[in-house]
């Protein structure tokens, strides 16, 4: 009960440090917009290839650039986790009642509602593009759902990982050591038809594309609702995994004091 | 009953030993203040009784309650302003006191009132609305303070509350933590390196040194137990050893050597042993380059107890 009480306050609190400077949502959102406006556009002929399930490369696109952008954002969301215990904001919330396990889970949770608002947007931008989302409200949903999933399961190693290495530059390299390889082998950019034997195979492993198979099968016509229902499950066993690894690490750091 | 009990603490940091054994009490209402250089194991002790961090052996109870078996019992009955601030910078001073009293269980109208109180109470109540980023050094530890005090702790921990603030500031600072004690009723720990600090708001002090307490009582006390005036002589040519003799035949003690060339010897009365003493110096054709005489200061009372010079101790000399 106080988990839950404590995690809405101490979300609330970062919430409104981000709504405080909102040009870091709108400066976040300058790559996928990059990737949907200029990447979409270059690469418009691709889906003559075939397997793509539409002719329109960006209504193919839009849905996994929501994804990858939640991916991308989570990947990144230790470094307010080290701001804080740089400044030993945590250290003061430790001597007081406190619960721990909502100290790291805001973390998680702010990440996670970040993605959703960025979500929102680059589905509205989608839409003025011309994308047309076959299944109308409720695949609005499923997407933002799965943004939440795919930023939540990353958020949970990118928090570990701040809370044992307690350095920005770490992050860093941790962020740039995972981010393109995931991206890369996922359906995100291209037809899994399109892509080699063994990166199909890889990709079926990676929870990145997870993410992309349900945002873009609520996209386009032919929905399989198994496939959808199927993988939003995992990327939530998979985000309660790591949030648990989290809160382990988060323990780890205490005794460290 | 006694708000703060502490036996025999010991800690390690790898192959640092933090605490080595230490013990001291404070009654409630007291305000005690442990005073020693950096590194002697002030912080130390002071995380261990807000429930940072254990101790590796001995027991420590606050406020009555074990803070090994009871830590959150603890961590309600206590206000914890750690030497680095730990306020959200990004958020304002209301919004950081309002979030920390929700997180000690408070809410609704009590909590905004009690935030006003206290805004007022530490005189930021013109910023209160201010994002902290754009607080001044001193205005920041005055929400420290309001911060470990918004629940109305029984016990406060105050780790060195004035550090990094100008002269000035620093003397605002005590006024305010004294008037605070006094209006809140509170037991105050508070450590210090500073010891004109401790001298002016504890009722009793600790020091601590090398994490042992050296010596514990009230400041006069303390003072009262070097027996007189320090007489502090620094000899042009360094010829410590005779000088210790002379002065001993004058019915001075030699007490200290500083340095090379400066001998510190108590007398019970400095301004009519002088004459005596530099006569006598005179005649037996030892130089002298300066002579003072002062009341016994605490850090005389330092120097007495540990046989090291406070300043170039706190500098790690």
């Amino acid at each position: 009960m106080s988990i839950a009480r404590d995690t809405w306050f101490m979300t609330v609190r970062q919430a409104r440090n981000l709504m405080r400077e909102p040009i870091w949502i709108v400066l976040l959102l300058v790559q996928p917009m990059v990737w949907l406006l200029l990447y979409g556009q270059l690469f418009h002929n691709v889906t003559r290839l075939g397997g793509f399930g539409t002719g329109s490369y960006i209504t193919f696109l839009a849905p996994a650039v929501v994804v990858m952008n939640a991916f991308f954002g989570a990947t990144w969301s230790g470094m307010s986790m080290i701001n804080d215990l740089d400044h030993k904001v945590i250290e003061r919330f430790l001597a007081t009642p406190a619960s721990r396990i909502a100290l790291v889970l805001s973390q998680i949770v702010r990440s996670a509602l970040t993605a959703a608002i960025q979500a929102i947007i680059i589905l509205l931008v989608s839409l003025a593009l011309g994308v047309h989302i076959h299944t109308g409200a409720l695949g609005w949903l499923v997407i933002i759902l799965a943004a939440i999933l795919v930023n939540s399961a990353f958020a949970g190693i990118s928090q570990a990982i701040a809370l044992l290495t307690r350095r920005e530059a770490t992050m860093i390299a941790v962020a740039n050591f995972i981010g393109l390889p995931l991206l890369f082998l996922s359906t995100t950019m291209i037809a899994k038809t399109q892509m080699p034997g063994w990166m199909q195979m890889a990709a079926k492993f990676n929870p990145v594309d997870w993410g992309v198979r349900v945002a873009r099968a609520v996209v386009l016509p032919g929905t399989d609702w198994s496939v959808v229902g199927w993988h939003l499950l995992l990327l939530f066993g998979l985000s309660v995994l790591t949030a648990a690894w989290a809160t382990r690490t988060f323990r780890a750091y205490q005794r460290s004091l | 009953m006694e708000a703060i009990a502490v036996q025999e603490l010991r800690k390690h940091y790898g192959e640092v030993r933090a605490l080595d054994g230490v013990s001291f009490n404070v009654s409630e209402g007291e305000v005690f203040g442990l005073l020693g250089p950096n590194g002697a194991g002030k912080s130390t002790t002071v995380r261990v009784l807000v429930t940072l961090t254990h101790a590796d052996a001995g027991t420590a109870s606050v406020a009555g309650h074990d803070v090994r078996r009871e830590p959150n019992a603890v961590r309600r009955a206590i206000g914890y302003v750690p030497q680095d601030s730990g306020v959200d910078q990004f958020a304002t001073g209301r919004e950081n006191l309002m979030l920390q009293g929700r997180v000690q269980g408070m809410s609704g109208r009590g909590l905004r009132q009690r935030t006003n109180e206290l805004l007022g109470l530490v005189g930021i109540a013109d910023a209160s609305d201010r994002v902290v980023k754009t607080y001044s050094g001193g205005m920041r530890r005055r929400l420290d303070i309001a911060l470990g005090l918004v629940h109305r702790p029984r016990v406060l921990f105050l780790d060195e509350p004035t550090t990094g603030l100008d002269p000035e500031a620093r003397v605002g600072m005590w006024a305010e933590v004294s008037r605070l004690a006094e209006a809140e009723g509170l037991t105050i720990l508070l450590t210090t390196h500073y010891l004109e600090e401790a001298d002016q708001l504890a009722d009793r002090l600790a020091i601590v040194s090398q994490g042992k307490i050296v010596v514990e009582g009230t400041p006069a006390e303390l003072k009262a137990n070097l027996m007189g005036d320090a007489v502090q002589v620094e000899l042009s040519n360094g010829q410590i050893e005779e000088a210790k003799r002379v002065l001993a035949a004058t019915g001075a003690r030699p007490e200290t050597v500083l340095g090379e060339r400066t001998l510190v010897a108590r007398v019970s009365d400095g301004g009519a042993a002088l004459p005596g003493i530099l006569g006598a110096l005179d005649a037996a054709g030892i130089g002298v380059a300066t002579v003072a005489v002062s009341r016994p200061s605490l850090d005389d009372v330092y120097l007495h107890f540990t046989g090291r010079d406070f300043t170039s101790e706190d500098r790690g000399e």
